[in-house]
């Protein structure tokens, strides 16, 4: 395949990729999505989840938080609060964040708005674990 | 005419004050360092969703969604950045003047300018002159700037348009060009200004999921967030690269000063063996005349 995506991630803190890649799969709000060279333009939030890409054959992985994503000319430029690479995760955090959660949504109730922070929270760092996992 | 004692109490303090001026200025120039990291590594964020966010502003009417249009209210707000502490130069005095300067100019276009400071020292310098105007003051954020402060407010921003209390924001802050340089900026914030490019560019059918409203109530919100948190940033690092050339100037006055109070002591401290010598040596002439 001649063509090839421009991938671009960044967070309010740093620029975390910017990369030719032949393939991009998100998880957007509504469902996870592929996209590939030539995608028509397309703009769409992303939850919680795990974003992976093809360069030259290899699947890369990257734990993403709340952000979106749009698509121009063969440009992807993905915009999130936070992204880590596989490599980057720290299992032993992750792993305590999980525990911590969830103990926290034993003691609320379903109508607190703890709740649902404390919902991302776990959401989080199973991703987390679940990225970290596929990266060894 | 100073006693050669009262010259040499001048001297230790003008000394002490040199250093506390030093230490100031090597305090800043690290700190410097790192708000000038964290200024680099915002910005692509923050000049990409500003691309996201005015092309979508171009493509999309006015009413589409709440934070694109003016409102009917005629009511603005100011967002303004200032430091919490003070030894800074003219960073906080140039922020406030343009502020008084703005709020002049503007008062027969808007029917009240309501101001939101950040910073302790813009409370206490607009306090006398514009205090009735003051919605909020947020202090002490300038220790540790993240992303969670700027969403709070981001959102206290928002509610205020979306509730149709203001019908424009503004954010006025030090833009930070170098250590010596800081242009204070004025910035509107809301309603988000439309991208200038022209017409062919334009992608007409853009796809949006999972719906158009659904994808500008989650972004627009998010401009305002990253605006104000690329301001906090600027801000910031303003404070400390003015800081810093004005304790390096003060620095320089100090040794400038003791060089002078030095010649001085000197001058004095001859003049007075002179004077002396002269004594002694008429003594003994008049002794052996």
């Amino acid at each position: 395949m001649a063509e090839k995506l421009q991938l671009e991630m960044v967070t309010p803190y740093r620029k975390v990729l910017s990369e030719q890649v032949d393939e991009v799969t998100a998880p957007g709000t509504v469902g996870e999505f592929g996209l590939l060279p030539g995608h028509t333009p397309l703009l769409t939030t992303l939850n919680i989840g795990e974003l992976s890409y093809v360069q030259d054959g290899t699947i890369s992985h990257v734990a993403v938080n709340w952000g979106y994503v749009e698509v121009e000319n063969n440009t992807v430029t993905v915009l999130v609060e936070t992204a880590e690479l596989a490599d980057q995760i720290d299992l032993e955090r992750a792993r305590k964040a999980l525990g911590r959660a969830e103990e926290a949504l034993k003691t609320l109730d379903s109508d607190d708005k703890q709740f649902k922070i404390m919902e991302a929270a776990l959401q989080r760092a199973m991703i987390r674990i679940q990225v970290a996992g596929r990266g060894h | 005419m100073p006693s050669l004692k009262d010259i040499k109490k001048r001297i230790v303090s003008v000394k002490n004050t040199s250093q506390i001026t030093k230490a100031m200025k090597m305090v800043s120039a690290a700190k410097l360092r790192k708000a000038q990291e964290a200024v680099v590594a915002a910005r692509p964020y923050a000049e990409k969703v500003q691309d996201v966010i005015s092309s979508l502003a171009l493509r999309e009417d006015a009413d589409a969604h709440p934070l694109l249009g003016a409102r009917g209210k005629n009511r603005a707000l100011v967002v303004l950045m200032t430091s919490d502490r003070g030894l800074c130069g003219g960073f906080n005095s140039s922020i406030t003047k343009t502020v008084e300067q703005f709020v002049r100019k503007n008062t027969e276009g808007y029917e009240a300018i309501d101001l939101m400071v950040v910073g302790r020292k813009g409370k206490e310098l607009l306090k006398r002159r514009l205090g009735d105007s003051f919605v909020n003051v947020h202090e002490n954020l300038s220790g540790n700037i993240n992303y969670a402060t700027a969403q709070l407010l981001g959102q206290e921003v928002v509610d205020g348009f979306v509730s149709e209390t203001y019908g424009a924001v503004y954010l006025i802050y030090n833009a930070f060009k170098s250590a010596m340089t800081q242009i204070v900026t004025i910035d509107q914030l809301l309603p988000v200004v439309p991208k200038e490019c022209d017409e062919n560019t334009l992608v007409a059918d853009y796809i949006y999921e999972p719906s158009q409203g659904d994808v500008l109530d989650q972004l627009l919100p998010k401009y305002v967030e990253v605006k104000i948190f690329k301001g906090l940033l600027e801000s910031v690092a303003s404070e400390h690269g003015s800081r810093m050339s004005a304790m390096d100037s003060a620095s320089k006055n100090a040794s400038e000063m003791i060089g002078k109070l030095t010649l001085q002591y000197n001058r004095l401290r001859q003049a007075a063996i002179t004077k002396e010598l002269m004594e002694i040596i008429s003594g003994s002439e008049s002794i052996k005349g």
